[in-house]
């Protein structure tokens, strides 16, 4: 017989039987649905975080206050409140030959307002002009912080899109006074439309000095201080300078955090990519169920149709004709079932990314091949024995059954 | 007649010598064929009678190379089939033989071309020579304008019409009909011998046929009784 006739047989018997088949159907595309979701999402996330560290700029590196335990060493002193990282440090860090651009960070909430009585409370990041270059900012208008000496105040200040829009709505921010808590500040520009970035969502913040900063809050210790790596630095080296420079500086206490974007993209694409192919493992054991559901449904139908298997031999149809038929049904349901679940998957994915148009959804090709694949293979697997069975029916035996 | 050597005689289409069929009832053994000897030469058109549960059936099927003697040799011109394996079998099945049966046993969901049709399918002849070969047996069978009907939509005696539109599909030399008239009434049943003696008469078809109805019996010219699993009368006329 053809693989034509064949094809076509199976598929008449298929149609002859709807409910069964689309119920079946429906079984190996939810199977392939879920597993196209679930990695997109997986991948979706896995990327979103991944984008977002990469967004720092690379050769960032990050210094934090206080050892973190999780990173080996002896934990703090009980009640020892680790030493504030200063102005003084960072200046030291700057005379690094390991290390760029050095910015200090100082973040405190603070209510801001504008002389027409508009208010809202805000973040409020004190810096210094570096800052510019060690995140990336850009200005959408006006100017970014002036160099100063870091340790002298002044009244001038950046202000992000969100506060621009809802402080100035129907004027021009730049040049206009903000009050911040009890100190006015002259805005001298508004930075591009940033989006959020790692936590600083830099559209609703206020930059200012940083000594303004720790006069507005009253506290000498920073945030975090950030640093720019030259490209041609080996990061080890410049963390292992940067901490030689602060031991130096606390008494010989190792007593700071050091992050490096690549250490956290690496540690975060590690984690979520297990996370993926784990969720990926999930979808395939629906697929696995499906499968198992057609041998059974493909069983109960040699079951049923043993008369006819019966005919067919009597008609001159050898064991191997009857066993291509059933297996040819059992690939049919899976594939038929695959193409609907990668289609309904597919569309289901862009809709998502319709709805949410910022988040950047990504499908791993991977996953559009394997799925499909699994569910081939599952359907041949699960198929072989039930056509198995029926080429092995008796023709006499089968034609008497009824 | 076939010597104890079991050589052929020219002319024979069909030669069974020493058949046994051996059926295994939980403890008993069933003798269903025993010693069973017989040939048919090419053309022949036989009845074969007997009590229910003689072997009648069991002897057709073996025939039919459906079933497989337990002891014995058949010879099917000129080749000893019982020395073939399943797929050898399959395929002289397809080539040699055309069998109708008392159900019909046609495919509900297929309609009646598409049952005439299946022997061809399987054969893997081309679809033009197909439609060709079973719009003209409808026809020669009165049963053309039934063609889209599915087997629900037909009499029983149409039915048996399709039946035997496929069991002579493939051109077959030897016809096997297993109590074809015992599903119908005189008068349908009467045409379907009527057709398959036309078959035997203009086509040269060896027509076997197994039934119970004496009047059916008497038309063939050679008749053979069967009791316990043996022949017991070959009458020729
Ligand atoms: N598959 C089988 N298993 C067991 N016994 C069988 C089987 N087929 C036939 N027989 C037995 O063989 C004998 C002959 O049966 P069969 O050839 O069908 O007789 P007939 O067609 O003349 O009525 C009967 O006794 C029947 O019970
Ligand atoms: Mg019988």
């Amino acid at each position: 017989m053809t693989w034509r006739d064949t094809l076509a047989l199976a598929m008449q018997s298929l149609g002859a039987h709807l409910l069964r088949t689309a119920l079946i159907l429906l079984a190996m595309s939810i199977g392939v649905i879920a597993v196209v979701l679930l990695t997109t999402l997986g991948e979706t996330g896995r990327r979103y975080i991944t984008d977002e560290f990469q967004s720092l700029g690379t050769n960032l590196l990050i210094m934090l206050p206080g050892r973190n335990e999780t990173t080996g060493g002896a934990p703090p002193m009980l009640g020892a409140t680790p030493r504030d990282l200063t102005l003084g440090d960072m200046l030291a860090l700057e005379r690094s030959p390991y290390l760029d651009k050095v910015t200090p960070v100082l973040v405190g909430g603070a209510p801001v307002s504008t002389s027409d009585g508009l208010e809202r409370e805000t973040t409020i990041l004190g810096t210094t002009a570096a800052m510019q270059r060690v995140r990336n900012l850009t200005l959408a208008q006006g100017t970014f912080l002036p160099v100063l000496d870091p340790y002298r105040a002044a009244p001038v200040a950046v202000i992000g899109e969100t506060i621009r829009a809802e402080l100035f709505p129907r004027r021009g921010a730049v040049g206009e006074w903000l009050q911040v808590g009890d100190r006015r500040f002259r805005i001298l520009g508004v930075l591009a439309d940033e989006g959020v970035s790692v936590g600083v969502n830099f559209n609703d913040v206020v930059l200012v000095p940083v000594a303004s900063a720790q006069q507005l809050f009253n506290r000498e210790g920073l945030f975090r201080v950030m640093a720019e790596m030259p490209a041609a630095v080996d990061p080890q080296r410049a963390i292992a300078d940067a901490r030689r420079i602060i031991m130096l500086r606390h008494e010989g206490e190792d007593d700071v955090t050091l992050i490096t974007q690549d250490s956290l993209v690496s540690t975060f694409d590690r984690i979520l990519g297990a996370v993926t192919y784990g969720i990926a493992g999930i979808g395939a054991i629906s697929l696995l169920v499906a499968g198992i559901l057609i041998m059974n449904v493909m069983l109960v139908s040699v079951a049923q149709r043993t008369a006819e298997v019966g005919l067919l031999k009597a008609l001159g149809g050898s064991a191997g004709i009857i066993r291509r038929l059933f297996l040819t049904e059992a690939l049919l349901l899976s594939g038929l079932g695959a193409a609907l679940g990668l289609a309904i998957g597919v569309l289901l994915a862009m809709t998502l990314g319709y709805l949410w148009p910022r988040v950047p959804f990504t499908m791993p090709a991977w996953a559009l091949v394997a799925a499909p694949t699994v569910a081939l293979v599952t359907g041949l697997l699960f198929g072989v024995m039930p056509a198995r069975r029926a080429a092995r029916l008796d023709p006499v035996v089968a034609l008497a059954k009824r | 007649m076939t010597t104890a050597s079991g050589a052929t005689v020219p002319g024979s289409v069909i030669e069974l010598s020493g058949i046994d069929r051996d059926f295994q009832l939980g403890e008993q053994v069933v003798h269903a064929l025993a010693g069973v000897d017989l040939r048919i030469a090419s053309g022949e058109y036989v009845s074969v009678m007997g009590p229910s549960g003689s072997g009648k059936s069991t002897l057709l099927n073996v025939v039919a190379l459906m079933d497989r003697p337990s002891r014995g040799r058949y010879v099917l011109r000129d080749t000893d089939v019982t020395a073939l394996d399943d797929d050898e079998l399959a395929r002289a099945r397809r080539e040699h033989i055309g069998f109708v049966f008392q159900s019909f046993h046609l495919v509900a969901r297929m309609t009646a071309f598409q049952n005439v049709e299946l022997p061809l399918t399987l054969a893997g002849i081309a679809p033009a020579e197909r439609r060709a070969r079973v719009t003209r047996a409808l026809e020669e069978l009165g049963i053309a304008d039934r063609a889209r009907h599915r087997p629900d939509q037909l009499s029983g005696g149409q039915r048996q019409r399709v039946a035997i539109a496929r069991a002579g599909i493939m051109r077959p030399e030897i016809l096997l009909a297993d109590e074809p008239t015992g599903n119908l009434d005189s008068a349908s049943g009467a045409q379907v011998i009527d057709i398959m003696e036309r078959l035997n008469r203009e086509q040269g078809v060896t027509l076997i046929v197994v039934t119970h109805d004496a009047a059916v019996g008497e038309r063939a010219r050679r008749r053979i009784r069967m009791h316990d699993g043996r022949i017991v009368a070959d009458i020729s006329s």
